[in-house]
């Protein structure tokens, strides 16, 4: 007999002798649960580490302070749940956004009162606004004290009110049960967002015994069937396009929609623009990608969009930086909307035909339909047009020898790193050369601040990455702007030996302001030189990081690879040509198809 | 060669798009009955930049729920977002629009009037045919209280005002739709 088997058959022996004393064994389990009811006399704070193992929670990030302390007294000596201290609350609120992006987990982390709780804002604002799932936990004063300004004070949830999917301020321990499970319920499910649990101490460090019951929100209930009568008309409307279009947004990879995408693209050879939160939900190096579009979207991407008849447009929100003006936006496309946000459907653009429902289910059912009861447009005409605005506004940039570009930076990395690699950003020009210059290929490899546009989230989100990803490749393309405002996060990178590797594309300029004014302003350069920044590969080495400094194209290989081979947190700080520009561009308040591809150059309209 | 273009509200010129006219709606929304959820609602509005023209809010017959009724200044696509809006309130069960129902609709006002011997006579006069109470006379002024729908308090207090309004609060409507129809938590 084999192992497994005498197991089978001791614990069959048991099953059998518990049936014979069957009415001693239910009692001795009455007992036992009596005993398990008083044993689950606790406090607060561990009912709310309960609640958090519960939802399946492992990794936190945060700092302690006064009134969260309770908490962390919980957490000192439980091992299923790894707390990582961050540097600064804000690193702990990016972190978790970023364990979101790229494990679709809820990314938690925890505060304590006042400004703990507001050093956390700007990362659940960013959370809000690009949809991730993040509960953030707060200590609060105690309960008698709240309303009297004491010491670290701050109304948490008046304040997050705006920036969060939900918020709850818990007034007494028996709550803390239930309003776990239903934040991690209502931040996870739907249209994702951040969910605030506020905690005064006095109910952490109460007693409860309340256990969790069963989550039923009233005035919550996300729609994720399409409606099949509006995905027939989506079917029909396809079919009949001559010049259709897809538009994936970042929905579509919260939803894990890319493979449905994928199938409804290359089944009916309709060509794919995503948005910036979109990156990766189709594969960048297939045909019938156009990559991004707007602002600094692809000539083609946007030339797509004006001319288009049909488009299908998922998981998106149609922000201003995508559509340019509104009145030049796909002016001639009938427009299909699915998302699972009813809020968002004719929010920007109205939607012709407005499906809501999930991403994938809505999807699935579409490509069912079109297989089934209709057939496949005939793109080819369109697809040749779309060739030929491929030819005629490439990507491209000016490489010359005497200076580094970015662009060259980010296509090694591209070149020296595998497909699913994790790519996050700070802001600025930077962030548009990684969206631009790097191929996604898998949807959860691109982690950036779209909506909120937050300089200083890129190292505090490598962090978060690499937890939600641990045998991923990670790395974060930073501006030396942006990478300055969260640099204390080095330390959190080398205590934890994290195998992360930044680059800084360093032009000494907050550059994408620096562009502006070049481009708008005259040239009137005003605060955005940084004529004496830090040498960023010492600072690394001083924070017990690998650095190295990098000033031309021949050195970019082995810079790339010794740092791929560290094993902890490099910083390569790439000093590239400073008057290097993002295009194409279109310029704000324009159309876009009003892009220009350089300096001086128009691309659209003209042809 | 004239470009296609889409309104600003997204919409394809020449597609009809819904009556754009501004006008007055009453919103019923009902919600949870709990701390923080009036702040929720008004935050919405300000923070969206809806105009709330006027709120009135209290519990319903059953103690869980408090029902706001909400009257808002806007177009059909404004007053389409502002629902959504609401009903992205995780606090929010339901959310009906009245404006299109036969509904009956009720404000309360207090008015406070100067008044000598003089004209007290001539304030009641108008107050009975309004059906409308005097709750507190004082020498030099006294309090008219009256219910109805929006008109019928313009039309007293315009009628008043000739006579010197020295203090006015208003309630904010409130609303039911006539018949059957409810806004309940289904
Ligand atoms: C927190 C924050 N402050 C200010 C801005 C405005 N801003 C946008 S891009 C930018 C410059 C970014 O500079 P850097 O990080 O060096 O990147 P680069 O554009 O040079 O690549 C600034 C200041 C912002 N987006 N976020």
């Amino acid at each position: 007999m084999s192992k497994s088997e005498e197991e089978k058959s001791e614990k069959k022996s048991q099953t059998q002798t518990e049936t014979e004393n069957e009415a001693q064994a239910e009692e001795t389990q009455a007992e036992a649960e009596a005993g398990s009811e008083e044993r689950h006399e606790r406090r607060g704070a561990r009912a709310l580490v309960e609640g958090l193992k519960d939802e399946g929670v492992e990794t936190m990030f945060g700092i302690t302070g006064g009134a969260v302390m309770p908490v962390y007294d919980e957490l000192y000596d439980d091992d299923d749940i790894e707390h990582i201290m961050m540097g600064h609350e804000q690193g702990a609120a990016h972190a978790a956004e970023a364990y979101h992006s790229v494990s679709g987990q809820p990314g938690v982390c925890l505060a304590t009162s006042g400004p703990g709780a507001t050093n956390l804002i700007t990362g659940i604002a960013d959370a809000s606004i690009d949809s991730r799932s993040v509960v953030a936990i707060t200590g609060q004063v105690p309960t008698d004290l709240i309303g009297n300004d004491a010491f670290q004070e701050t109304d948490t949830r008046g304040i997050t009110m705006p920036i969060t999917k939900h918020n709850y301020l818990v007034e007494s321990s028996d709550e803390v049960p239930d309003t776990v499970q239903e934040a991690f319920h209502i931040s996870s499910t739907g249209r994702p967002g951040p969910v605030v649990i506020d905690l005064p101490k006095d109910v952490s460090k109460g007693n409860t015994q309340a256990q969790k019951r069963d989550v039923e929100v009233e005035g919550y209930n996300p729609t994720y069937k399409g409606h099949p009568e509006q995905i027939k008309k989506a079917a029909e409307a396809i079919q009949d396009a001559e010049k259709p279009v897809i538009f994936a947004g970042g929905g579509v990879i919260m939803a894990e929609a890319s493979d449905e995408i994928r199938e409804l693209a290359m089944e009916n050879d309709i060509p794919v623009t995503t948005s910036l939160q979109g990156l990766g939900a189709f594969p960048e190096d297939h045909p019938l990608s156009l990559g991004m579009l707007g602002m600094h979207g692809t000539g083609y991407a946007n030339r797509a969009i004006t001319e288009s008849d049909l488009l299908i447009a998922i998981g998106t929100r149609f922000d201003d930086r995508a559509t340019g003006k509104i009145e030049s936006f796909a002016p001639r496309a009938e427009v299909i909307h699915v998302d699972i946000d009813p809020a968002e459907i004719s929010k920007n653009i109205h939607a012709d035909i407005p499906i809501v429902g999930d991403a994938k289910e809505v999807t699935r059912n579409l490509n069912d339909y079109i297989e089934a009861e209709f057939s496949s447009p005939d793109t080819a005409d369109w697809l040749e047009k779309i060739d030929d605005w491929k030819a005629k506004y490439p990507m491209e940039y000016e490489d010359d020898e005497d200076s580094l570009k970015p662009q060259y930076v980010i296509e090694e990395i591209d070149r020296m790193t595998p497909d699913d690699t994790v790519v996050t950003t700070g802001v600025g020009q930077h962030q548009m050369w990684a969206a631009q210059w790097y191929t996604y290929k898998e949807p959860r490899t691109w982690v950036s601040s779209g909506g909120l546009g937050a300089m200083g989230v890129g190292l505090p989100m490598a962090i978060g990455a690499k937890y939600g990803a641990p045998d991923q490749e990670v790395v974060c393309i930073d501006g030396d702007g942006s990478f300055l405002m969260t640099v204390q996060e080095l330390s959190t990178a080398v205590r934890e030996e994290l195998d992360i590797t930044v680059a800084i594309l360093n032009n000494y300029y907050l550059g994408m302001v620096r562009q502006w004014q070049e481009l708008f302003n005259d040239e009137r350069y005003a605060e955005s030189e940084m004529e004496k920044l830090p040498q960023f590969d010492k600072i690394a080495e001083a924070f017990g990081a690998h650095g190295e400094r990098v000033e031309s194209e021949d050195e970019v290989e082995d810079a790339l690879e010794a740092a791929f081979e560290y094993d902890g947190p490099s910083v390569i700080d790439f000093i590239i040509d400073p008057m290097e520009n993002v295009f194409p561009m279109v310029p704000a308040g324009s159309g876009n198809d009003e892009f220009i591809m350089g300096k001086g150059s128009p691309g659209s309209r003209i042809s | 060669m004239s470009q296609p273009q889409r309104e600003p509200s997204g919409v394809r010129k020449g597609e009809s798009e819904k009556g754009d006219g501004v006008r007055e709606h009453t919103l019923a929304v009902l919600v949870e009955n709990k701390p923080g959820v009036l702040s929720r609602v008004s935050g919405l509005f300000t923070r969206r930049g809806f105009n709330i023209d006027s709120l009135a809010v209290g519990e319903t017959e059953n103690p869980n729920y408090s029902r706001m009724t909400i009257v808002v200044k806007a177009d059909d696509k404004t007053i389409e977002q502002v629902s959504k809006q609401l009903n992205r309130l995780i606090e929010v069960i339901k959310v009906s629009n009245l404006t299109e129902d036969e509904s009956v609709e009720r404000e309360l006002a207090m008015v406070k009037v100067s008044s000598d011997e003089e004209v007290r006579s001539e304030i009641m006069q108008i107050t009975d045919i309004f059906r409308a109470t005097v709750v507190d006379v004082g020498r030099e002024s006294l309090v008219v209280e009256v219910t109805g729908d929006s008109d019928k308090i313009e039309a007293i207090v315009d009628m008043l005002r000739q006579f010197g309004i020295r203090e006015m609060v208003r309630t904010g409507k409130i609303s039911l739709a006539r018949g059957p129809k409810t806004t309940k938590a289904d």
